[in-house]
């Protein structure tokens, strides 16, 4: 098999591959890696095949949950994630749209709490696609095209 | 569910048992009980004015014999002062066992709700809920019609932006009404709306002639052209006075038919209709009281 790009493999941990590369450095904040004790590589404006360019998180020693995984569905919904023991792919997840998210996305409506005072966002999935969302404070319904992260 | 504690926030929080047992609940209320709220008391915060929504909640707790402290006068406190909503909250949960919130934000309820741990009531959040309008709305159409099954109800005014006509179709769509939604396409019931009452198998009719259909309803649900709510002035200047009720309309209708309507009008029903059997919008606003009493009671554990 030939490898599209290489930065350096891991022994243990979780490679998230194919993830738009502008939303790249999100996805690594919204994995909240901050008690990670192994390396973190993050790529982007890597060439694909797959899509225009992308990005690529790789978490040296820390097997990322199916919950975990589930936090990214909103920003980069077809990444492939590969769950790494001993250099090899012991498991691959896919990325599931979770029923409630929390704090990634901003409210669209200027007058809800959550605009207005510190408050953390979260919203229901009314439908996956196309992707619809209400607002758990405000009860507005937003569409695909009004979702904008915070 | 059970409902002591339980926050009352939105009138989607509650199935349709939990409607019909607040209604219930409502009933009972109607007969004197002075001591049932005996050392309770209630925390009326309203960060914009609405003196009957008020004084409809002091009243009720009042006759129950429960106490009232206002925290209303939001310009002089620190209400005002930047303090969030979160932390005035778990303040005043200190001085109450209930709260009641009014607030022009719209969530502002539900995040004081998850802030304190005494119960509270959202008497208005923006455009989002009123929920004891609604339940006053249910309730008095049970009164008057004897059920709240099998209705034709009918709405007209502003149904795009009415908050009431909202609430009430989501909370009449437990008990298979025909609706009839009565307004010029620009002042339709919004699209999500629609689409939930056709996913739900909910008949509904489309109709800027209110003569074309007025013989049809149960109900006629009036709401007034609220300026406030039009994002362009323009827009309002064109569509405020569009329907103005008057004794024209007794000529084709049920004999019957009753006609609801939020309050305050401005020139939407003629004060002739009044005085007629098919005026029910005084006794509506009246049925706050029962329902608002029911909903303290239930909330603050005293009735189940
Ligand atoms: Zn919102």
């Amino acid at each position: 098999m030939k490898k599209e790009v290489s930065i350096s493999a891991i022994k243990e941990g979780t490679v998230i591959d194919h993830i738009p590369s502008n939303v790249t450095l999100k996805v690594a904040e919204i994995l909240n890696l901050d008690d990670v004790a192994g390396i973190i590589s993050i790529a982007t404006n890597l060439p694909s095949k797959k899509m225009a360019k992308k990005g690529i998180v790789k978490i040296g020693d820390k097997l990322l949950t199916q919950d975990e995984v589930n936090k990214i569905a909103v920003i980069a919904p077809d990444a492939t994630v590969n769950i790494i023991e001993n250099y090899n792919v012991k498991r691959k997840l896919k990325v599931l749209l979770p029923d409630i998210i929390e704090k990634i996305v901003k409210c669209s409506n200027p007058n809800c709490i959550t605009n207005n005072e510190k408050a953390e966002t979260r919203f229901y999935v009314l439908n996956k696609t196309p992707l619809k969302l209400k607002c758990h404070y405000c009860e507005r319904a937003m569409n695909k095209e009004d979702i904008v992260l915070l | 569910m059970a409902f002591k504690n339980r926050d009352v926030i939105s009138i989607n929080d509650f199935s349709k048992e939990d409607l019909l047992h607040i209604l219930k609940a409502a009933k009972s209320m109607e007969k004197s009980r002075p001591n049932l709220l005996k050392g309770k008391i209630l925390a009326t915060l309203f960060f914009e004015p609405s003196t009957r929504t008020r004084l409809s909640f002091i009243y009720a707790m009042e006759s129950l014999g429960g106490k009232v402290l206002g925290f209303d006068d939001t310009k002089q406190s620190s209400l005002q002062k930047g303090e969030s909503l979160w932390d005035t909250a778990k303040i005043v949960e200190k001085y109450s066992d209930i709260m009641v919130i009014r607030h022009p934000v719209e969530g502002s309820a539900r995040l004081m709700a998850e802030s304190s741990s005494k119960p509270v009531i959202n008497a208005g959040d923006g455009a989002n809920q009123h929920p004891t309008q609604t339940l006053l709305d249910l309730y008095t159409i049970q009164k008057v019609k004897g059920t709240l099954n099998n209705l034709n109800i009918g709405m007209v005014g502003d149904l795009k932006y009415g908050r009431t006509v909202h609430s009430l179709t989501n909370a009449l769509s437990h008990f298979n009404p025909t609706f009839y939604f009565i307004a010029p396409e620009a002042l339709q019931m919004p699209q999500n709306y629609l689409e939930e009452l056709r996913q739900k198998n909910i008949k509904f009719v489309k109709e800027e002639n209110l003569m074309k259909v007025s013989n049809k309803l149960d109900i006629l649900y009036v709401t007034r052209i609220q300026k406030e709510r039009f994002p362009d002035p323009v827009e309002y200047e064109k569509y405020k006075g569009y329907y103005k009720l008057d004794e024209s309309l007794l000529k084709n209708i049920k004999n019957d038919l009753k006609i609801m309507h939020p309050l305050p009008r401005v020139d939407e029903i003629n004060k002739k209709l009044d005085s007629t059997k098919h005026a029910v919008y005084f006794e509506q606003a009246a049925n706050g009281i029962p329902v608002r009493k029911a909903l303290l009671a239930l909330a603050l554990g005293k009735i189940k």
